[in-house]
This record gives C-alpha cells, structure tokens and sequence, in this order.
C-alpha cells in the first residue's frame, strides 16, 4: 500500500524527520510510538502533504504512484486520510457541508457520481451511529465549540464517510474518555477490510488493547530506532523509552 | 502559499469593459454655473435650481472629512465632469427604443432590460453613467399604485412627493458629500409604495459607471406608507480605467406606520489594480428613518469593489417600537481601504436595532468598522444589539473597529461582541485533507465566516453574492 524510503523533512530549516523507512500493507494495522517531539505528527503531515515542512530526501510511493509530487487534496482523492492531533475549527461552515463537499470531490476524482443531499445524509447518519454520535452534531460548525473527545470522534466520522485506503490516526485516544474510546475503537475496527491499511500514533498500551496493531515501531528523534510485534507496545508501557535508548547507545 | 493561489490572483475584473456611445458630457469644472446648467438639462422646478444652489453654497464652505481611516490623494473636485448622459431620443416611451448598444451593455453585465427575458420578476431601473436608461415592468407595478421611475421623470411627473421627501432625512447639510451629491445629482430611483400595499416584486437599481473622469452622483429615495413593505436591491460595476474616479451617492428611505423597508446593496465598482491604480472612490451617505411606529428599516450590504469606500448606512428610528437592522460584509484585497458601518439612532420608545458587521481583509487592504449606537434620554426601553466579526488572510492587511455607544436613559441596554480571526494554512490545510482544493475551501471558510449576512439577502442575490465574494479574494492566501 505505502513504502517510505529514506525520508528526511524539516520545518523551518530544522530537520525533523531524518531517515523514515516503513513499509504498509493492505489489511495491515501499524501503531507508533515515540517521545514527545519525536516527529511522529510531522511524520503524518508530511505523508498528508502539509505545506509547511519540506521533503529534503526519500520518496514515498503510494499505490504504485509518487505520494510526495501530490497536492494534498489530491492525496485525499487517491485515498490517505489523516485524523488530525488537533483538529481545526470552520465557524459557519456546518459539519455536513464540509463533508459532503470532501466526499463529493473525491468521488468526482474517481469518476464516480455526486450524492445529493438526500442520499449524503442518510449516509451521514449511517455513519453517526458507527461512532454513535449524536445528530445535533450533523448541523453544528466544523469542529467550533466541540470538547477535545467530541473532535476526536468527529475525526473517525469523517474517515468512516470518506472511507479511505490508508488512515493515519494521530493520537486520536488522546482527549476520549473510557467509553469514547471503545467506541472509537470499534468504529475504527468495524471499517477496517482487507483492502485498507491503518496507521495509528499514539503513546498508550490501552489504545492497542482494541485496536490490535501487526507491527508496533518505535520513532525516537526523527529515525524509528525499533520495530516488533504488538508486545513492544508493552514493553514500553512496562519500561518507558529509556531501555531503547540505552540499546542505541550500546548498539553504537 | 501554492502556485494554485497565485495563479488565481490574476483573476481579472470581469465588470471592465467599456461601451463605446455617444454621450452629452459638460466639461470638467464646478461652479453655479455647471449646477444651473444641470438644473436646466433636467428642465427642473425653480425651488429644486435653488435647493442645489444652496447645497453648493454650503459645500463650498464645507471641509472634506479628514477623520475616516482612508488613505488617498486629495481629489482634484475641478477635474471631474459633472454631467454625462449617453445621447438618446429625449423621452422614451417604452424599453424598444433604448438604444440596443445600452441594452447590450446591461445584457453582458447579466442584468436583462427586456422584460419578457426577466422570469425571476425583478423590476430594474438601470443607470448609465448619470442618467436613467430604462425601467422595467412600469407598468405591472402601477397597477398597485407603486411609482418606481427614474429621479428625473419623478421630478417632472410627481413634483409634490419630491418636493415633501428630499432631503428630509439627509439634509443637503449632512455632510460635505451630501452637499456635493445635493447640488449636482443627476438622476436615481425614486419609488413611492402606497399605504397598505406590498410590492410584489424586488425592485432594483442598477448603477454603471461608463464615461471616464466622471463623477457619479445619484440620489435614491424610497417612501413606503403606512403598512407598506418593499425590498429594494442595488448593484454596481464600472469599467477598469487607471485614473480613480468619484461616486457620491445619497439615498434617503422613509417608512411610515407598520411599514418595512428592505434595502440590499452588492456594490462591485472597479477596485483598481493591485498595486492600487485606478478604482472607484465610494463615498456614499445612506440613511433610513423609521417615521412611523413599528416600523422596520433594514440595511444589508455586501461590499467588495472601489478603492476606497466610505459609507455608514444608518437608520433615525424615530417611530415608538421600530426596528433598525445592519448587516454588512465588506471585503478589502489588494490596496483596497473601506471605512463603513452604521448609525442607530434611537429617538422612539422600545426601538431595537442590530447590527452585524463582518469585515475581510486581504492582500494590503484596510478594514475599519465604525459604527455608532446612541439611545436617547426618551428612548426608554430601547435595545441594541452589535456583533463585528474581522477575518484577516494574510499578514499584510488590516482591521479596525471603532463602536461609539450613548446611552442617555437606564431602561435601555446595549450589547457590543467583537472578534478578529484569521483564516490559517492550518484551515486551508485541512479542506485540503478532506478532498477540498483551495479555491472552495478559502471560499467555504469565508462564506461560513459570512454566514449570517448572507441570509438576509435575497435569495438570487445571495448567490450572486457568494460567488462575488469568492472571486475578490481568489489568490489573496499565502
Ligand atoms: N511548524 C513547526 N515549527 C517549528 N517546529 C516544529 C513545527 N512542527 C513541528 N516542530 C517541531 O518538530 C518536532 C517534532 O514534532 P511532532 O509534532 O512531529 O512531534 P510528535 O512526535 O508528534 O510529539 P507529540 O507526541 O508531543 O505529539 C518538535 O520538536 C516540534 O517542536
Ligand atoms: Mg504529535
């Protein structure tokens, strides 16, 4: 589905990223974990082609195309979905204008035809139940006056309309309570298919405890220094980063 | 901030054009003499000759206001031609003989003159330059006993509501601009809704500007009598020419008794260039007075064009439980400066006003809200309440608010809420994740932004106006 080569990105001049190698499958669950300012946001940004860093080095090839030589938007037709750490307010814009118009373009991209109103909400509201939100929410301004989780969730509504090949989960747990995040977690679980792939940030054992990732890899000042199966998770739930940091310092 | 953006920049004014006609200009200058002169091609009542003459007394006498928070050259006021009318046969008697060359112009300007076209049953008076070339559907409205003509023909034909209506709520005397306006005006609307009638069609005046180094100076006035209702619509466009050039524009509404006024305006003059060469100065008195009791004025503008724009649409509620609304977006791109906002003065018991001012700035543009609430000491149990909301895109342009609030009696109370947001990379970023480009996802943001302005209009010009919006701003993120 995605193979990251070499990939090196900065942010004004400073290099965040500095060599990311990683390779996704269809059907396959990856979570990252990694140290406050590791470069695991930068890492989803820059693979959902935020303007502000830059590639410096390394491809990225998704479904056989240059993911990298892509507008953003462009990305989100051809299927990467990011849910965002901190997802962005749209005063007067209502939740499902904002959704229709992303879903109707990227079905335009696929040459696939426009849903009218009627059939986009019916979606909408098929959806809401996954994530079982409420639907005051369909009419409400993108994400204005939404409490951390209620932002959170309304990210995986999102994915679960846009139903996207490759979703990248920055850190969505952070901010659910206990029972949002078992919700969140078997809505996500519910679109996951053998077609699809996810990729999941976050920095808890308890996450991956619903959502159960195939490879866990450990990013630690922009190189993920560690990879495994889901018992890395609790390693590092057990015993923090230090214990790779020590085997950097003997392996150098 | 992406190529996408820049190449949207040079979106070109698609209003420029020029029409190629005839016209009947006087040469630039202004003195009696030219005030006389005009008088006199109108074939005007001696006291309106004389209510000119002593306008311009008064205005040569006058200061040109200093105070708003407009940079421009100072205007040369003997440069500019006073008077232009495209020539034509004296008096028309029906839309067949206007020349096609006008009617052309308004065809590609979007606005049908021939009314067998108009399906959405909007009544237009169209001014060209100074002059009114056609009004349609005269005679549908004079079934009811609604007079909507040119100011010209209104003079001639109903000299007794001119006489009783100008001037009575902006006085010659209001301001430099409406002294200027007052004694060189040469044509306009004029619409009288008779008491208890309801217009049954939007009417609407659209103004073009056409003959270069000419000053536009119409007047507008609306009576509506007592449980009387209109919605008035106005739109304007000029051609891209690199010299600036002047509008100053009165319009006067009087509601009586339980009537309702609805004035909308989609003011789209050429704003000059982006280095700010050429475009329109707007300097524009609008005022309503609610004579009556429980009657209702009601302003609500979408300002993108002129380079500079000068403009408080204001409302006397004079009558006891009358109401006065102000909605306004103003957009600024490029060099663009406006200095607009309202006045609310409440005089009448239990009067109620709102305000809602959404202000847009981009590129180096210059946004300033000025507004001003006073409730007198009679005015008990008065309210007002003020929303004004700016929007910067980019880190070049500016935005100002300046509420001025009196309250002279306890009983009242005045409610003021202000913002002042910018539209991010971060936003933009985010339309872009979900499949949205740029230009929809600016447009989106803005008309969200917009929002409650908007849904005042009506709904053809809402439209219209949503699209408008989105192509000032193309290119101005990043
Ligand atoms: N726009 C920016 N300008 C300056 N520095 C930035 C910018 N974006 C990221 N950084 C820096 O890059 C580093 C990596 O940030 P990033 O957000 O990717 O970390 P993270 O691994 O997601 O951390 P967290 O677990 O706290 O979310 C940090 O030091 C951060 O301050
Ligand atoms: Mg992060």
């Amino acid at each position: 589905m995605i193979e990251i080569k070499n990939l090196h990105a900065s942010v004004n001049g400073k290099e965040i990223l500095k060599g990311i190698n990683l390779k996704v499958n269809a059907g396959e669950v990856h979570a990252i974990m990694g140290p406050n300012g590791s470069g695991k946001s930068t890492l989803a940004q820059v693979l959902s082609g935020h303007p502000a860093y830059q590639v410096t080095q390394g491809e990225v090839i998704f479904e056989g195309q240059d993911l990298l030589d892509m507008e953003p938007e462009v990305r989100a037709h051809a299927g990467v979905f990011l849910a965002f750490q901190y997802p962005v307010e749209i005063p007067g814009v209502s939740n499902s204008y904002f959704l229709k118009a992303g879903l109707n373009e990227i079905r335009k991209s696929r040459g696939q035809e426009e849903l009218d109103s009627f059939q986009f909400l019916k979606l909408l509201k098929e959806k809401m139940k996954v994530v079982e939100m409420d639907p005051s929410f369909i009419n409400r301004p993108v994400n204005e006056g939404f409490s951390g989780g209620e932002k959170k969730r309304n990210e995986i509504l999102q994915m679960a309309v846009l139903e996207p090949k490759l979703a990248i989960l920055d850190e969505t747990d952070s901010g659910l309570d206990i029972d949002a995040l078992k919700i969140v977690s078997a809505g996500v679980n519910k679109l996951k298919s053998p077609a699809n792939a996810t990729i999941v940030v976050t920095h808890y054992q308890r996450l991956l405890n619903y959502i159960v990732p195939d490879f866990v890899h450990v990013l630690v000042h922009g190189r993920i220094v560690k990879s495994g199966g889901k018992e890395l998770a609790l390693e590092l739930e057990a015993n923090g980063y230090d214990f790779i940091r020590e085997e950097m310092l003997q392996s150098a | 901030m992406s190529e996408s953006i820049e190449e949207l920049v040079s979106q070109e004014y698609k209003y420029g054009f020029t029409t190629d006609i005839e016209t009947d200009t006087i040469p630039p200058g202004l003195n009696e003499d030219v005030v006389r002169l005009i008088s006199k091609k109108k074939n005007e009542p001696e006291w309106l000759t004389d209510w000119r003459l002593k306008a311009f007394r008064l205005w040569q006498t006058m200061e040109e206001p200093r105070w708003p928070n407009l940079k421009y050259a100072k205007i040369d006021y003997q440069s500019v031609s006073y008077y232009s009318a495209p020539k034509q046969a004296k008096k028309l008697n029906s839309l067949d003989e206007v020349d096609p060359i006008l009617l052309e112009t308004y065809e590609k300007l979007g606005i049908s003159l021939t009314e067998q076209k108009r399906l959405s049953g909007v009544a237009v008076d169209a001014v060209f330059d100074s002059v009114s070339v056609a009004t349609t559907f005269k005679e549908t409205l004079k079934e009811k006993g609604i007079i909507f003509c040119s100011f010209s023909e209104a003079v001639q034909e109903h000299p007794d509501l001119i006489k009783k209506y100008l001037g009575s709520v902006v006085p010659y005397s209001d301001n430099y601009y409406a002294a200027l306006n007052s004694a060189v005006f040469s044509d306009g609307s004029f619409c009288y809704i008779p008491k208890g009638v309801r217009c049954p069609m939007e009417l609407s005046t659209y103004f073009r500007i056409n003959a270069s180094n000419t000053g536009q100076f119409e007047r507008t006035l609306i009576v509506a009598e007592e449980g009387a209702y209109v919605s008035y619509l106005e739109g304007c466009t000029a051609p891209m020419r690199d010299e600036h050039q002047l509008h100053a524009a009165v319009v006067e509404l009087v509601a009586m008794d339980n009537a309702e006024v609805k004035y909308s305006t989609v003011q789209n003059w050429y704003a000059g260039d982006k280095d700010g060469k050429g475009g329109i100065y707007n300097f524009v008195t609008k005022r309503g007075k609610c004579a009556g009791v429980n009657s209702k004025i009601s302003w609500t503008q979408v300002e993108t064009g002129s380079a500079i724009t000068w403009k408080y649409p204001s409302v006397i509620l004079q009558g006891d439980n009358s109401i006065g609304e102000f909605y306004s977006v103003a957009v600024v791109n490029n060099r663009q400066d406006a200095d607009t906002g309202t006045k609310m003065l409440h005089i009448g018991k239990n009067t109620r006003s709102t305000i809602v001012s959404k202000g847009i700035s981009a590129g180096r543009g210059n946004n300033t809200y000025r507004g001003l609430v006073s409730i007198g000491k009679n005015a008990t149990g008065s309210r007002n309440y003020t929303q004004c909301d700016s929007m910067l895109i980019g880190n070049k342009c500016s935005a100002n608010t300046f509420p001025y609030i009196e309250v002279k009696n306890s009983s009242s109370s005045v409610e003021h809420e202000a913002s002042t947001s910018k539209i991010g990379e971060d936003q933009i970023f985010y339309c872009k994740q979900r499949g949205i480009n740029t230009e929809n996802a600016i447009s989106m943001i803005i008309n969200g932004f917009a929002k409650e302005v908007f849904k005042n209009l009506p709904m053809e010009f809402a439209v219209e106006a949503q699209k408008l919006l989105g192509i000032s701003l193309e290119g101005s993120v990043g």
